[in-house]
């Protein structure tokens, strides 16, 4: 892998040309990057905001990734590995520069973006035909949930944690309290109770967990960590560091139950809120977000409302499995292929995506019906069984079990989008 | 003898199947509720001796990063995870490391810690 040879004063900015630019060297982005060269792209620019390439798969220690499109059960790093061994083959093609953040993006025509960046050394701008922005997500924090209480140490993200940990070897804490059972809170219980610190319980605001139940056998159950479902954050309390956190029961509204009030003393909290996809640039580019995924709005090319501008991995969802995330990288590659090759993408009218019933979103959010796409969703609610139906094609598909914390996903046939028309509606109960 | 019904979560994917196993004395006698044969081979292991996949990271002397991170070869009984947790806490090796060398091997409980990133010596980046 060469990295780029370019010599950046604070004096002048220095501008590239490029036909490809990827913003961050994640699972998605390295993805995209290797199936780009591989549809014949010629000059691929990654940008990576960080001094090392393959974004949270180095922290990702644990089993799980690989399993559908290498076939085999990867921890995070040896992921990365693998798909840096594809991306060889095409170094030609291909150049990563790291310590640089894309701070915006541009659109000078149709056909052109200027791809804003900073790096130590200065300032630098790539003129590209086609932007793929693979970015990821960030966390939710503290604030974001309205907890309340005194500014002390000892209070982190869950990814914060894994960093910590995992990276540093670094324990954040001796007794510890999660809030939000998501599945990276629970994998790091499980990392805490097995590197010797007491992990004092896991509060969850809801009536049922949101991380998957294999998560809640192996990490808390297989260990007696308490899960206090129905029970909320409300704040953190101590001198210099974290002394106790105050929870109490919540109600069918999530409103505290008042004098339902206990102190759980510990000296971290994790914060295992969530992701939401950090998407700020597009937003500032013009590309439209959707509020319920926290991502942009995009066709089955995987481009924002912004053409030229295509984005896939967590920034454009929140997946669980990051071998969804490689796949949206390479749907985004090839779209790109075709938005070159024939000077923009070959649709002028879209079927539009709607929902019903137990189903919080599913995107892509328009469809051009040229081709198959695969649809990526989430239901609101658990529900067990469930049926997926689509009234305009006489689609109906039985799901055993449905969960928030559990991607749906199915192909859509092109003759089936075709025969839809104007809107398909995917509805499930 | 009496018969014992217990109900296992598979893990093996994310399903999550709620599968039952009725035994006597140790001895299987029925199993319902997989949904592919792994959940047979997962319920059958679970009841007698339950194995876990196990990961940790081991810190690294005059390396790039100052960890490396670990998995055990083969899966390990469960109630032997953190046992095994212990007894790498205090342990250190010199880099540089390759993914899939062998990191450490207990010598009495005869598990194996293969490394699962690349760890060069310090001045360059993995």
């Amino acid at each position: 892998m060469t990295a780029y040879t370019i010599f950046i004063t604070s004096e002048k900015i220095v501008t590239v040309e490029a036909d490809l630019v990827i913003v961050g060297a994640g699972a998605a982005g390295l993805a995209a990057a290797w199936k780009a060269a591989e549809t014949g792209i010629k000059r691929i620019l990654l940008l990576e905001r960080t001094e090392i390439i393959g974004g949270i798969l180095l922290q990702c220690i644990h089993p799980g990734f690989g399993l559908h499109i290498f076939r085999e059960d990867l921890s995070g790093p040896e992921f990365l590995y693998k798909l840096l061994e594809y991306l060889e083959k095409y170094k030609d093609q291909i150049e990563i520069v790291t310590n640089a953040y894309v701070h915006g993006i541009e659109t000078t025509s149709y056909y052109k973006k200027l791809v804003k960046a900073m790096t130590p050394k200065g300032l630098f701008y790539a003129e590209t035909k086609a932007v793929i922005y693979t970015a990821g997500a960030r966390e939710r924090s503290i604030f974001e949930l309205g907890i309340v209480g005194d500014r002390v140490a000892g209070v982190f993200t869950a990814g914060e944690a894994q960093t910590l940990m995992d990276i540093y070897g670094v324990l954040p804490g001796r007794k510890i309290l999660i809030v939000g059972s998501g599945d990276v809170g629970l994998i790091m219980a499980r990392r805490l109770y097995l590197e010797g610190a007491e992990v004092v319980g896991v509060v969850e605001m809801m009536p049922y967990p949101s991380g998957l139940t294999k998560n809640i056998v192996q990490c808390l159950k297989d260990f007696n960590i308490p899960l206090h479902l129905n029970h909320k954050a409300l704040a953190v309390r101590g001198a210099k560091r974290v002394k106790k956190v105050v929870i109490a029961k919540v109600d069918k509204n999530l409103e505290p139950v008042p004098g339902d009030e206990k102190e759980i003393e510990c000296d971290a909290v994790i914060i295992a809120a969530g992701l939401t996809p950090d998407i700020n640039i597009l937003e500032d580019a013009g590309a439209a977000i959707d509020p319920t995924t926290g991502g942009p709005i995009v066709n089955d090319f995987l481009e924002t409302t912004v053409p030229g501008i295509h984005v896939a991995g967590n920034a454009l969802v929140i997946n669980d499995l990051v071998d969804n995330a490689a796949e949206q990288g390479y749907t985004a590659a090839k779209s790109v292929s075709t938005f070159m090759k024939e000077g923009g993408l070959p649709a002028l009218e879209w079927t539009r995506v709607r929902v019903k019933g137990n189903v919080r979103f599913f995107i892509p959010h328009m469809l051009s019906g040229f081709k198959d796409v695969k649809m990526y969703g989430r239901s609101k609610m658990p529900q067990s069984p469930s049926t997926l139906e689509i009234p305009e094609i006489n689609k109906k598909r039985k799901i055993t079990a449905v969960k928030p914390a559990e991607m749906v996903t199915f192909t859509l046939k092109k003759e089936e989008i075709r025969k839809a028309g104007k809107t398909i509606t995917i509805v499930m109960k | 003898m009496s018969v014992i019904e217990r109900e296992v979560i598979c893990l093996v994917c994310p399903l999550g199947c709620k599968i039952k196993v009725k035994t006597r004395n140790n001895e299987t006698l029925e199993i319902s509720g997989y949904q592919c044969p792994k959940g047979i081979e997962y319920s059958k292991q679970e009841v007698t001796n339950p194995l876990r996949p196990f990961m940790s990271v081991i810190k690294v002397r005059n390396g790039a990063f100052p960890t490396v991170s670990v998995k055990a070869e083969s899966l390990v009984p469960k109630r032997l995870l953190r046992e095994l947790s212990r007894r790498t806490a205090c342990l250190k090796v010199e880099a540089p490391v390759k993914c899939k060398d062998t990191v450490y091997e207990d010598p009495e409980l005869k598990i194996k810690l293969l490394a699962t990133r690349n760890v060069p010596k310090a001045g360059k980046y993995g």
